[in-house]
């Protein structure tokens, strides 16, 4: 919403500047987003008087002039032929930015003369296109004073700020010039001025007629339409004046009828509309749209309705989308000689619906969509007759009116103890009941307040907004701060353990070299679809581009095309890691919080050799540290061999804690990486957070220290073994040889090759065995190693000899 | 007895003069071994009166013990000089690179989560989380956004494709569904922050289809306006570690609040690229708030005669680019390593109210 200070006071009488009161309707509610100052780039100009002109003693053409300041005078040559002693000018000192070029004056000479400033143009400073000589400021100028004020008294600039406000949808009494200024007034900015419309007497009976039909249940779609014709009209350019004040604010002027109802609209919130009655067959006409009935609109776009939009039609067809936009057809142009007004009041929701449906903005939507004052239904009507009488001729008809005015609003039972007890501020009851008056609400105290709002609030329909209104127009800033009280005197732990699960595999990670990303939840549907996704239930409807129109299946597939893109850039070792969202459909409980996290790259290159490549047991290494991170314990959990689809088949594996997988893990498939373009290897693992079970919790003391004091003892076995047999199962064997006894099995050694049967291989196994109660003898150690081979060899596995 | 004399000085300078150990051990043999001479010396002894022995047996001793420990110092000497040559041949050239490793980083988003949970948890604000796609009611609807109204418009809405039952949901505009979710499941009092993902039809310089928010609700009885400004006041002054930080609240309209205002910040960005908070003639918005509608209290189950609650949303990547000076929030979710570990933060620099929330 936009205007002008000189608009805003031919209806406000105030001698409040822009900064007050621009700080005054943010104050109240009516943000301002700017306020734009034409003399702000001028304010370092000042008024200036040549004393002196002489021929420049090197150019014919220059001349070189004596400048007073109001101090000091001042060399300047200049060119301007109108450069003359006596005259007042405008002045431009070293250092000022000219606003043509937006460069900064700088100390010069021109032809071996030094130049210490310089006399201005009107289109140097932007204010017209006259560059033939200097402007001459009148006489009475104040030499060395700011020039802005000799400007405007000059007649070359309107000093006239422009406001931008921001309305919130709450607020359609405030779309208007007066309903700021009545807002403005309302506050104690200054006092409302503007008269009453004066009715227009009609010459002759209306010859159209007006109608509503509308079912019963859509008989508050519009509850009055007036209108009223004009013959005679000879349509052209709007006055200069009503030109100048639409130009003021960004609209365009179009024609004498198109600029009575912008500027109506603009000033009064009025949206209106001038039909060419020529071109109407018959009488108008109020209802619901037909199903796929066609309207060719003023945007010279055809719209397709539906039976919930409202139109405005004549016998024939329908001739406008009520409120939104009038019709071609009948639209008013150059030689337009009869015209027939529409004033009318919509329901909002409907206005808002066909809106919306249709794709269509304008300024009748955005007035009417936010509700507009019924009782300026009529005003309206008389106030556009005043305007085409005086700038097009003609003879006005009578008034035709269809339906009522819609009821005043109910009254609201306001107990004013509320605005202390919810608005935390106490006003005394006067001044509660005063605000609201001046907001045009009228008040009856019945111990209770009984408020009714004004007709053109729509916005206010219960106490609280009576609170805030009260709040608002008394001043927010006043509110006092109150502290909450502590519901606790030492604040107690707040994280669920979800919540801290992602937060310690987050450090985890991290802290193992892992780079966090944070990248969207949707994705390309083709990479959806590597990852078990792309279905069409994870699809969505209006994505903002057409590779990222899937919900993530996965949030590896984010991490990869984050690969990509730092592999592009020359980053190929990469490790990477997002805790967030995949989802397993498209709605609200198929969501999960997965940890995941891919190494790429080949291993970098040291001078002592021998680093790790993005492999399988990279990865299984920062899975286990996550995992135990997260869970406070070793990883205890069996891994089985194999993982879903993306996974390297032969080179992927599975944790599961009971029924449920907790982790996935391995190297990528080679066909995935092609997919994302990564040329090196990438290994990666998911961990499903709301699949790992809760710790059971069994107090905060841990269990009693209870060394063995007996010395451990270490024992290497190698067997020879079946190559499909998994190394975990010879180390879960043997563990079970001696639950006792047998403290850790780690496998230290796998070796295939000269020295070991095709399609057999060598695990070696370090064995500690923890003796309790004795030391052990020899005899009990050379037992428990027969328990241990015996054990073994139920997988087939055969001591090494 | 100049003899032992003689033969003391002898193998003193055979000890100093050996070069190495085994010189040394030759030394040794040839004194102290059993046809060495102090043996051969010593042997001579049992054939001396007892007058004499008690007159030579200190002498031979003497001989003994100097020779002895001789050889003991002199075989310290030789072994220090051995270390000192091993060492030298062992040295390396610490210019070398140590083992790569690669530093990881925490993102900013998390990191300021965190910073925000430190300082809400003190205030006795639990964390609720919800899920991306939601309902349309939960979203709009209980939030009294009613199909149509205007307000659906400030909020460009993603929409997951219909289900198989036929229902169509969103993707949240904003964390207020967390809200209506701790309502529905809650009774009062209620204080919790809702931080999440959300999303909108938007992308441009400034927005990101993607974003994330936090937002706060208390219900309780007798909350008030007061509250609202006392609780964004601090939280402020703790998030950004100023204490001369300037706020201003000016009315607004949300539908799910009543009264509604929303918060901007005193700042001085005269400077081009820099941001001054607590000084200046800018204000910069922080985010929205208001005394929670009485039909979303309503519509969540609450009683809205006994209860009264205020909320308030802020957004959070905004928070992190203000607070750590990072000018586009695109490149938040763009996932460039060197952005990563530029704005990135350590994984031990874990936000604490007692040790900071920043460095």
């Amino acid at each position: 919403m936009k205007f002008t200070l000189s608009w805003l006071k031919e209806h406000l009488d105030t001698d409040a500047d822009a900064a007050t009161i621009g700080q005054r309707l943010t104050a109240i509610g009516l943000e301002v987003e700017s306020i734009a100052d034409p003399g702000a780039a001028l304010k370092d100009f000042i008024v200036g008087e040549v004393v002196t002109a002489e021929k420049h003693p090197n150019a014919d053409k220059l001349r070189l002039c004596s400048v007073s300041d109001g101090k000091d005078s001042l060399q300047i040559v200049c060119g301007a032929p109108n450069a003359r002693a006596g005259i007042k000018v405008v002045l431009a000192r070293p250092g000022t930015t000219i606003p043509a070029s937006g460069d900064v004056l700088k100390l010069g000479t021109i032809r071996g003369v030094e130049s210490r400033g310089m006399m201005c143009s009107a289109r140097e400073l932007l204010l017209g296109e006259d560059h033939d000589g200097i402007i001459e400021l009148k006489a009475g100028a104040k030499v060395g004073a700011p020039v802005v004020a000799a400007l405007v008294d000059a007649g070359l600039l309107a000093n006239d700020p422009l406001f931008d406000v921001s309305i919130t949808p709450n607020r359609g009494d405030a779309a208007s010039v007066y309903g700021i200024a009545r807002d403005l007034a309302a506050s104690g900015l200054g006092k409302l001025k503007t008269d009453k419309v004066q009715p227009v007497a009609g010459k002759f009976p209306a010859p159209k007629k007006i109608t509503l039909d509308f079912t019963p249940e859509n008989k508050d779609a519009c509850p009055i339409f007036a209108g009223r014709l004009i013959r005679g009209v000879k349509n052209g350019p709007a006055p200069k004046w009503v030109q100048d004040k639409l130009k003021s604010v960004g609209m365009k002027s179009i024609s004498a009828l198109v600029d009575a109802t912008n500027l109506i609209s603009q000033d009064r919130g009025r949206p209106l509309h001038v039909f060419d009655a020529d071109k109407l067959s018959g009488n108008l006409h109020a209802r619901m749209a037909k199903d796929h009935e066609q309207v060719l609109a003023l945007d010279e776009k055809t719209y397709v309705l539906d039976s919930e939009t409202i139109v405005i039609a004549d016998d024939s067809f329908a001739r406008g989308i009520a409120g939104v936009m009038g019709g071609m057809d009948t639209g008013s142009f150059e030689d337009t000689k009869n015209v027939f007004i529409e004033s009318a009041w919509f329901d909002p929701a409907r206005i808002a619906r066909a809106g919306r449906k249709q794709g269509i903005i304008s300024d009748a939507r955005y007035r009417f969509e936010r509700g507009v004052d019924p009782q300026f239904v009529l005003p309206g009507l008389e106030l556009c007759t005043q305007y085409i009488l005086e700038w097009c001729g003609g003879e006005a008809s009578d008034v035709v009116i269809a339906g009522t005015l819609p009821p005043p609003h109910k009254p609201i039972l306001f107990d004013t103890a509320l605005v202390e007890s919810f608005g935390g501020i106490k006003v005394p009851r006067e001044r509660i009941i005063g605000i609201l008056q001046v907001l045009g609400f009228v008040v009856e105290d019945h111990g209770d307040l009984h408020v009714v709002p004004p007709s053109w609030r729509h916005d206010v329909d219960g106490p609280a907004d009576l609170v805030e209104e009260v709040v608002r127009i008394h001043g927010l800033a006043d509110v006092p701060s109150v502290a909450l009280a502590r519901s606790s005197a030492v604040a107690a732990p707040v994280l669920s353990k979800s919540q801290r699960r992602s937060r310690t595999a987050r450090r985890a990670l991290a802290t193992r070299g892992f780079n966090e990303c944070v990248t969207f939840s949707f994705i390309a549907r083709d990479q959806a679809k590597l990852f078990g996704g792309g279905d069409d239930a994870r699809q969505l409807s209006n994505p903002i581009a057409s590779d990222l129109d899937a919900l993530r299946p996965s949030v590896l597939p984010s991490l990869l095309a984050a690969a990509s893109r730092n592999a592009a850039r020359g980053f190929s070792n990469l490790q990477l890691f997002e805790i967030g969202a995949a989802f397993d459909s498209g709605v609200p409980e198929a969501q999960k919080t997965v940890a995941a996290a891919i190494r790429t790259g080949n291993a970098e290159r040291h001078w002592q050799k021998g680093g790790e490549a993005s492999g399988l047991f990279a990865v299984k290494a920062d899975l286990l540290a996550a995992l135990e991170a997260i869970t406070g314990a070793p990883m205890s959990a069996p891994i089985t061999q194999g993982a879903p689809g993306w996974y390297h088949p032969g080179r992927s594996g599975a944790i599961s804690m009971g029924p449920k997988v907790i982790a996935l893990f391995g190297e990528l498939h080679p066909k995935v990486l092609a997919a994302f373009d990564l040329k090196v290897p990438a290994a990666g693992f998911e961990i499903f957070l709301d699949a790992i079970p809760d710790t059971k919790s069994k107090g905060k003391a841990k269990p009693l220290f209870a060394p063995s004091p007996y010395q451990a003892i270490e024992r290497d076995f190698a067997f020879v073994v079946d190559a499909k047999v998994a190394a975990g199962e010879i180390v879960k064997a043997v563990k079970l040889a001696d639950r006792t006894l047998i403290d850790t099995v780690s496998v230290f050694d796998v070796y295939e090759g000269k020295g070991v049967p095709e399609g057999q291989k060598s695990v070696a196994v370090a064995v500690r065995i923890q003796p309790k109660d004795a030391t052990l003898t020899d005899g009990e150690i050379e037992a428990l190693a027969q328990k241990i081979v015996a054990a073994a060899l139920k997988l087939g596995a055969t001591l090494r000899s | 007895m100049s003899d032992i004399a003689a033969l003391q000085s002898e193998i003193l300078a055979a000890v100093a003069g050996a070069a190495d150990e085994a010189a040394l051990e030759a030394v040794r043999v040839a004194a102290l071994g059993k046809k060495g001479s102090v043996s051969a010396l010593l042997a001579t002894m049992g054939k001396l009166s007892p007058d004499e022995r008690k007159v030579q047996g200190p002498k031979f001793n003497g001989l003994k013990d100097a020779v002895t420990d001789a050889i003991a110092a002199r075989k310290a000497q030789l072994g220090d000089a051995a270390l000192d040559a091993r060492l030298e041949s062992e040295k390396l050239d610490v210019t070398l690179p140590g083992r790569p490793e690669n530093s990881g980083t925490v993102h900013p988003i998390s990191q300021v989560l965190e910073e925000v949970v430190a300082i809400f948890a003190d205030l006795g604000f639990g964390v609720a989380e919800g899920p991306d796609v939601e309902l349309d009611d939960y979203n709009f609807t209980k939030l009294n956004i009613p199909p149509d109204h205007p307000a659906r418009q400030m909020q460009d809405t993603f929409y997951v494709a219909p289900q198989v039952d036929g229902a169509s949901h969103v993707l949240r505009t904003h964390t207020s569904p967390v809200q209506v979710r701790t309502m529905l499941k809650n009774k009062p009092p209620i204080r919790i922050i809702s931080p999440g993902r959300t999303y909108r039809v938007d992308s441009d310089a400034t927005h990101s289809p993607m974003f994330h928010q936090v937002e706060a609700l208390v219900v309780d009885e007798g909350i008030h306006l007061g509250h609202l400004k006392w609780t964004v006041e601090q939280f402020c002054k703790a998030f950004f570690e100023i204490d001369q930080i300037e706020l201003r609240a000016r009315p607004s309209f949300f539908p799910f609040t009543e009264p509604s205002l929303e918060w901007d910040m005193r700042c001085d960005r005269s400077v081009p690229g820099k941001i001054t908070f607590g000084t200046g003639n800018d204000w910069l918005e922080l985010g929205g708030s208001g005394m929670v509608h009485r039909k979303v209290l309503e519509n969540c189950g609450i009683d809205s005669s006994k209860y009264q609650g205020f909320a308030f949303g802020f957004g959070l990547d905004r928070m992190a680019m203000l607070k750590y000076g990072m000018p586009d929030i695109r490149s938040f979710f763009e996932s460039d390593l060197r952005w990563l570990k530029h704005y990135g933060f350590a994984a031990l620099d874990i936000p604490t109210l007692d040790g900071g929330l920043s460095r």
